[in-house]
Protein backbone atom coordinates (compact mmCIF):
# COMPACT_ATOMS: atom_id res chain seq x y z
CA UNK A 1 0.00 0.00 0.00
CA UNK A 2 1.16 3.04 -1.13
CA UNK A 3 1.21 5.72 1.63
CA UNK A 4 3.48 9.35 1.02
CA UNK A 5 3.41 9.91 5.18
CA UNK A 6 6.71 9.43 7.53
CA UNK A 7 6.65 6.39 9.70
CA UNK A 8 6.46 8.47 12.61
CA UNK A 9 3.12 10.47 11.47
CA UNK A 10 1.78 7.07 10.59
CA UNK A 11 2.54 5.88 14.09
CA UNK A 12 1.45 9.15 15.26
CA UNK A 13 -2.03 8.40 13.41
CA UNK A 14 -2.55 4.79 15.10
CA UNK A 15 -2.22 6.58 18.77
CA UNK A 16 -5.26 7.65 20.98
CA UNK A 17 -7.26 10.73 19.64
CA UNK A 18 -7.38 12.18 22.87
CA UNK A 19 -11.21 12.31 22.48
CA UNK A 20 -12.00 9.76 25.21
CA UNK A 21 -11.78 12.55 28.43
CA UNK A 22 -13.77 14.79 26.28
CA UNK A 23 -16.07 12.19 25.71
CA UNK A 24 -16.72 11.37 29.76
CA UNK A 25 -16.40 14.65 30.48
CA UNK A 26 -18.98 15.49 28.57
CA UNK A 27 -21.24 12.83 29.34
CA UNK A 28 -21.01 14.30 33.03
CA UNK A 29 -22.04 17.73 32.58
CA UNK A 30 -24.67 16.90 30.28
CA UNK A 31 -25.95 14.55 32.58
CA UNK A 32 -25.79 17.31 35.53
CA UNK A 33 -27.40 19.77 33.28
CA UNK A 34 -30.23 16.85 33.26
CA UNK A 35 -30.82 16.28 36.40
CA UNK A 36 -33.26 19.60 36.65
CA UNK A 37 -34.34 19.38 33.42
CA UNK A 38 -35.20 16.14 33.65
CA UNK A 39 -37.37 16.60 36.92
CA UNK A 40 -39.06 19.55 35.55
CA UNK A 41 -40.26 17.85 32.10
CA UNK A 42 -41.65 14.38 34.60
CA UNK A 43 -43.46 16.88 36.37
CA UNK A 44 -44.86 18.82 33.29
CA UNK A 45 -45.31 15.61 31.36
CA UNK A 46 -47.74 14.07 33.95
CA UNK A 47 -49.75 17.47 34.15
CA UNK A 48 -49.67 17.21 30.34
CA UNK A 49 -50.46 13.71 29.41
CA UNK A 50 -53.07 13.89 27.09
CA UNK A 51 -53.42 17.67 26.34
CA UNK A 52 -54.94 18.30 23.10
CA UNK A 53 -53.83 20.69 20.41
CA UNK A 54 -54.45 23.87 21.86
CA UNK A 55 -53.28 23.38 25.20
CA UNK A 56 -50.12 21.49 24.10
CA UNK A 57 -49.03 24.44 21.46
CA UNK A 58 -50.37 27.35 24.47
CA UNK A 59 -47.66 25.49 26.67
CA UNK A 60 -44.66 25.05 24.57
CA UNK A 61 -44.87 28.05 22.59
CA UNK A 62 -44.80 30.11 26.32
CA UNK A 63 -41.03 31.68 26.75
CA UNK A 64 -39.80 29.78 29.50
CA UNK A 65 -41.55 26.28 28.32
CA UNK A 66 -39.63 27.27 25.05
CA UNK A 67 -36.19 27.67 26.77
CA UNK A 68 -36.48 24.60 29.06
CA UNK A 69 -37.57 22.13 26.29
CA UNK A 70 -35.52 22.83 23.82
CA UNK A 71 -32.66 22.66 26.58
CA UNK A 72 -34.01 19.24 28.15
CA UNK A 73 -34.03 17.68 24.60
CA UNK A 74 -30.73 19.12 23.21
CA UNK A 75 -28.94 18.08 26.05
CA UNK A 76 -31.10 15.13 26.12
CA UNK A 77 -30.23 13.71 22.76
CA UNK A 78 -26.63 14.50 23.40
CA UNK A 79 -26.15 12.94 26.48
CA UNK A 80 -28.38 9.68 25.18
CA UNK A 81 -26.01 9.61 21.86
CA UNK A 82 -22.73 9.70 23.53
CA UNK A 83 -24.12 7.11 25.74
CA UNK A 84 -25.39 5.00 23.11
CA UNK A 85 -22.08 5.12 21.56
CA UNK A 86 -20.41 3.43 24.38
CA UNK A 87 -22.82 0.93 24.03
CA UNK A 88 -22.16 -0.16 20.23
CA UNK A 89 -18.46 0.31 20.97
CA UNK A 90 -19.33 -2.73 23.74
CA UNK A 91 -21.39 -4.99 21.58
CA UNK A 92 -20.15 -4.33 17.68
CA UNK A 93 -16.97 -3.62 15.97
CA UNK A 94 -15.53 -3.03 12.57
CA UNK A 95 -17.69 -1.25 10.13
CA UNK A 96 -20.74 -2.25 11.57
CA UNK A 97 -19.65 -0.40 14.66
CA UNK A 98 -18.83 2.69 12.98
CA UNK A 99 -21.81 2.81 10.74
CA UNK A 100 -24.23 2.48 14.45
CA UNK A 101 -22.35 4.98 16.05
CA UNK A 102 -22.10 7.80 12.86
CA UNK A 103 -26.27 6.57 12.32
CA UNK A 104 -27.17 7.29 16.45
CA UNK A 105 -25.24 10.84 15.85
CA UNK A 106 -27.58 11.44 12.55
CA UNK A 107 -31.03 10.23 13.75
CA UNK A 108 -29.67 12.77 17.00
CA UNK A 109 -29.11 15.46 14.87
CA UNK A 110 -32.14 14.63 12.58
CA UNK A 111 -34.49 14.85 15.36
CA UNK A 112 -33.01 17.27 17.74
CA UNK A 113 -33.47 20.01 14.53
CA UNK A 114 -36.49 18.76 14.18
CA UNK A 115 -38.28 19.09 17.81
CA UNK A 116 -36.31 22.80 17.80
CA UNK A 117 -37.47 23.78 14.32
CA UNK A 118 -41.14 22.63 16.15
CA UNK A 119 -40.71 24.55 19.03
CA UNK A 120 -39.72 28.05 17.30
CA UNK A 121 -42.52 27.44 14.96
CA UNK A 122 -45.02 27.55 17.89
CA UNK A 123 -43.53 30.31 19.61
CA UNK A 124 -43.13 32.36 16.97
CA UNK A 125 -46.07 31.62 15.14
CA UNK A 126 -46.13 29.83 11.48
CA UNK B 1 -23.02 -34.77 45.56
CA UNK B 2 -24.94 -34.35 49.33
CA UNK B 3 -24.84 -31.61 51.66
CA UNK B 4 -22.57 -33.90 54.10
CA UNK B 5 -19.10 -34.27 51.46
CA UNK B 6 -19.87 -30.84 49.88
CA UNK B 7 -15.96 -29.38 49.95
CA UNK B 8 -15.20 -26.68 52.09
CA UNK B 9 -14.44 -24.11 48.84
CA UNK B 10 -16.27 -21.92 46.34
CA UNK B 11 -18.19 -23.84 43.64
CA UNK B 12 -18.92 -22.31 40.55
CA UNK B 13 -21.52 -20.58 39.96
CA UNK B 14 -24.32 -23.04 38.73
CA UNK B 15 -25.78 -21.61 35.80
CA UNK B 16 -29.99 -22.79 36.88
CA UNK B 17 -29.63 -21.60 39.93
CA UNK B 18 -27.23 -18.65 39.57
CA UNK B 19 -28.86 -15.04 40.50
CA UNK B 20 -26.91 -12.12 39.18
CA UNK B 21 -25.70 -9.77 42.30
CA UNK B 22 -27.97 -6.92 42.92
CA UNK B 23 -25.37 -4.92 42.00
CA UNK B 24 -25.18 -5.95 38.75
CA UNK B 25 -28.96 -5.99 38.17
CA UNK B 26 -28.18 -2.06 39.07
CA UNK B 27 -25.78 -1.98 36.57
CA UNK B 28 -27.35 -3.22 33.81
CA UNK B 29 -31.21 -1.39 34.11
CA UNK B 30 -28.54 2.21 34.06
CA UNK B 31 -28.10 0.86 30.97
CA UNK B 32 -31.32 -0.26 29.86
CA UNK B 33 -32.93 2.72 31.24
CA UNK B 34 -30.47 5.27 29.00
CA UNK B 35 -31.31 3.32 25.94
CA UNK B 36 -34.85 3.81 26.84
CA UNK B 37 -34.55 7.43 27.43
CA UNK B 38 -33.37 7.75 24.48
CA UNK B 39 -35.90 6.01 22.18
CA UNK B 40 -38.23 8.31 24.28
CA UNK B 41 -35.95 11.65 23.74
CA UNK B 42 -36.58 10.73 19.99
CA UNK B 43 -40.44 10.12 20.84
CA UNK B 44 -40.56 13.38 22.64
CA UNK B 45 -39.28 15.05 19.81
CA UNK B 46 -41.40 13.57 17.90
CA UNK B 47 -44.75 15.00 20.13
CA UNK B 48 -43.24 18.45 19.70
CA UNK B 49 -43.29 18.02 15.96
CA UNK B 50 -47.09 16.49 16.03
CA UNK B 51 -47.91 19.68 17.47
CA UNK B 52 -46.10 22.02 15.00
CA UNK B 53 -48.30 20.42 12.41
CA UNK B 54 -52.18 20.02 11.74
CA UNK B 55 -54.77 19.29 14.52
CA UNK B 56 -55.55 16.21 12.97
CA UNK B 57 -52.27 14.76 13.05
CA UNK B 58 -51.37 15.84 16.64
CA UNK B 59 -54.68 14.24 17.60
CA UNK B 60 -54.31 10.87 15.94
CA UNK B 61 -50.67 10.91 17.76
CA UNK B 62 -52.30 11.86 20.92
CA UNK B 63 -55.17 9.05 20.73
CA UNK B 64 -52.04 6.69 20.90
CA UNK B 65 -51.01 8.01 24.39
CA UNK B 66 -54.22 8.44 26.53
CA UNK B 67 -54.73 4.75 25.40
CA UNK B 68 -53.59 1.62 27.72
CA UNK B 69 -50.64 1.32 25.55
CA UNK B 70 -49.66 4.55 25.82
CA UNK B 71 -50.60 4.35 29.61
CA UNK B 72 -47.85 1.80 29.99
CA UNK B 73 -45.31 3.59 27.83
CA UNK B 74 -45.97 6.49 30.06
CA UNK B 75 -45.22 4.93 33.38
CA UNK B 76 -42.42 2.89 32.08
CA UNK B 77 -40.88 6.21 30.66
CA UNK B 78 -41.40 7.71 34.07
CA UNK B 79 -40.14 4.72 35.94
CA UNK B 80 -36.89 4.91 33.76
CA UNK B 81 -36.29 8.28 34.23
CA UNK B 82 -36.78 8.51 37.72
CA UNK B 83 -34.14 5.55 37.82
CA UNK B 84 -31.61 6.44 35.77
CA UNK B 85 -31.67 9.87 37.32
CA UNK B 86 -31.20 8.96 40.67
CA UNK B 87 -28.74 6.00 39.84
CA UNK B 88 -27.04 8.96 37.83
CA UNK B 89 -26.51 10.89 40.62
CA UNK B 90 -25.08 7.32 42.84
CA UNK B 91 -22.43 7.40 39.73
CA UNK B 92 -21.11 11.00 40.03
CA UNK B 93 -20.16 10.41 43.47
CA UNK B 94 -18.57 7.49 42.69
CA UNK B 95 -16.92 9.49 39.81
CA UNK B 96 -16.01 11.88 42.69
CA UNK B 97 -14.89 9.22 44.50
CA UNK B 98 -17.24 8.44 47.44
CA UNK B 99 -19.07 5.14 47.83
CA UNK B 100 -16.75 2.46 46.44
CA UNK B 101 -17.40 -0.09 49.42
CA UNK B 102 -19.68 -2.71 48.52
CA UNK B 103 -21.38 -2.16 51.47
CA UNK B 104 -22.05 1.36 50.80
CA UNK B 105 -22.84 0.47 47.05
CA UNK B 106 -25.43 -1.94 47.71
CA UNK B 107 -27.00 0.37 50.47
CA UNK B 108 -26.90 3.55 47.82
CA UNK B 109 -28.15 1.20 45.31
CA UNK B 110 -31.39 0.52 47.43
CA UNK B 111 -32.13 3.82 47.80
CA UNK B 112 -31.99 4.46 44.02
CA UNK B 113 -34.44 1.91 43.72
CA UNK B 114 -36.60 2.86 46.56
CA UNK B 115 -36.58 6.67 45.49
CA UNK B 116 -37.19 5.49 41.71
CA UNK B 117 -40.61 3.32 42.90
CA UNK B 118 -41.73 6.22 45.25
CA UNK B 119 -40.87 9.12 42.94
CA UNK B 120 -42.60 6.97 39.77
CA UNK B 121 -46.04 6.35 42.48
CA UNK B 122 -45.94 9.90 43.40
CA UNK B 123 -45.86 11.26 39.79
CA UNK B 124 -48.59 8.98 38.67
CA UNK B 125 -50.92 9.63 41.68
CA UNK B 126 -50.77 13.43 40.83
CA UNK B 127 -51.74 12.38 37.28
CA UNK B 128 -54.61 10.73 38.39
CA UNK B 129 -55.35 13.65 40.24
CA UNK B 130 -54.84 16.05 37.43
CA UNK B 131 -57.15 14.07 34.90
C1 LIG C 1 -32.95 12.53 28.51
C2 LIG C 1 -32.45 11.88 29.51
C3 LIG C 1 -31.32 10.87 29.46
C4 LIG C 1 -30.95 9.99 28.47
C5 LIG C 1 -31.57 9.82 27.09
C6 LIG C 1 -29.81 9.24 28.98
C7 LIG C 1 -29.15 8.24 28.28
C8 LIG C 1 -28.01 7.60 28.70
C9 LIG C 1 -27.34 6.51 28.03
C10 LIG C 1 -27.81 5.86 26.73
C11 LIG C 1 -26.24 6.18 28.75
C12 LIG C 1 -25.22 5.09 28.44
C13 LIG C 1 -25.46 3.90 29.32
C14 LIG C 1 -24.30 2.94 29.33
O1 LIG C 1 -23.22 3.24 28.83
O2 LIG C 1 -24.50 1.85 29.88
C15 LIG C 1 -26.20 7.07 29.88
C16 LIG C 1 -25.18 7.07 30.84
C17 LIG C 1 -25.15 7.92 31.92
N1 LIG C 1 -26.17 8.76 32.35
FE1 LIG C 1 -27.81 9.21 31.29
N2 LIG C 1 -29.49 9.69 30.23
C18 LIG C 1 -30.40 10.69 30.56
C19 LIG C 1 -30.45 11.39 31.75
C20 LIG C 1 -29.51 11.34 32.75
C21 LIG C 1 -29.58 12.08 33.99
C22 LIG C 1 -30.71 13.01 34.41
C23 LIG C 1 -28.50 11.77 34.69
C24 LIG C 1 -28.28 12.37 36.06
C25 LIG C 1 -27.27 12.27 36.78
C26 LIG C 1 -27.69 10.83 33.90
C27 LIG C 1 -26.47 10.27 34.25
C28 LIG C 1 -25.74 9.39 33.51
C29 LIG C 1 -24.40 8.94 33.82
C30 LIG C 1 -23.56 9.38 35.02
C31 LIG C 1 -24.03 8.02 32.82
C32 LIG C 1 -22.70 7.29 32.69
C33 LIG C 1 -22.77 5.96 33.34
C34 LIG C 1 -21.53 5.15 33.17
O3 LIG C 1 -20.43 5.69 33.33
O4 LIG C 1 -21.65 3.96 32.89
N3 LIG C 1 -28.36 10.58 32.72
N4 LIG C 1 -27.29 7.92 29.85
Amino acid sequence: MSDTRTPLSRARGLGSAKEGVHHWWMQRVTAIALIPLVVWFAISLVMLSGADYAVARAWIGSPLVMVLLTLTIVVGLYHGQLGLQVVWEDYTDGALRVFMIVFTKFIAVLFGLGAVLAIMRIGFGG
Amino acid sequence: MSVANRPERPLSPHLQVYRLPMLAILSILHRATGIALSVGGLYLATWVMYAASNPRAYALFQSFNVSIAGRIVLGGWLFSAFFHLFNGIRHLFWDAGYGFEIKDAERSGWIVVAAALVATAASWAVGLRLM
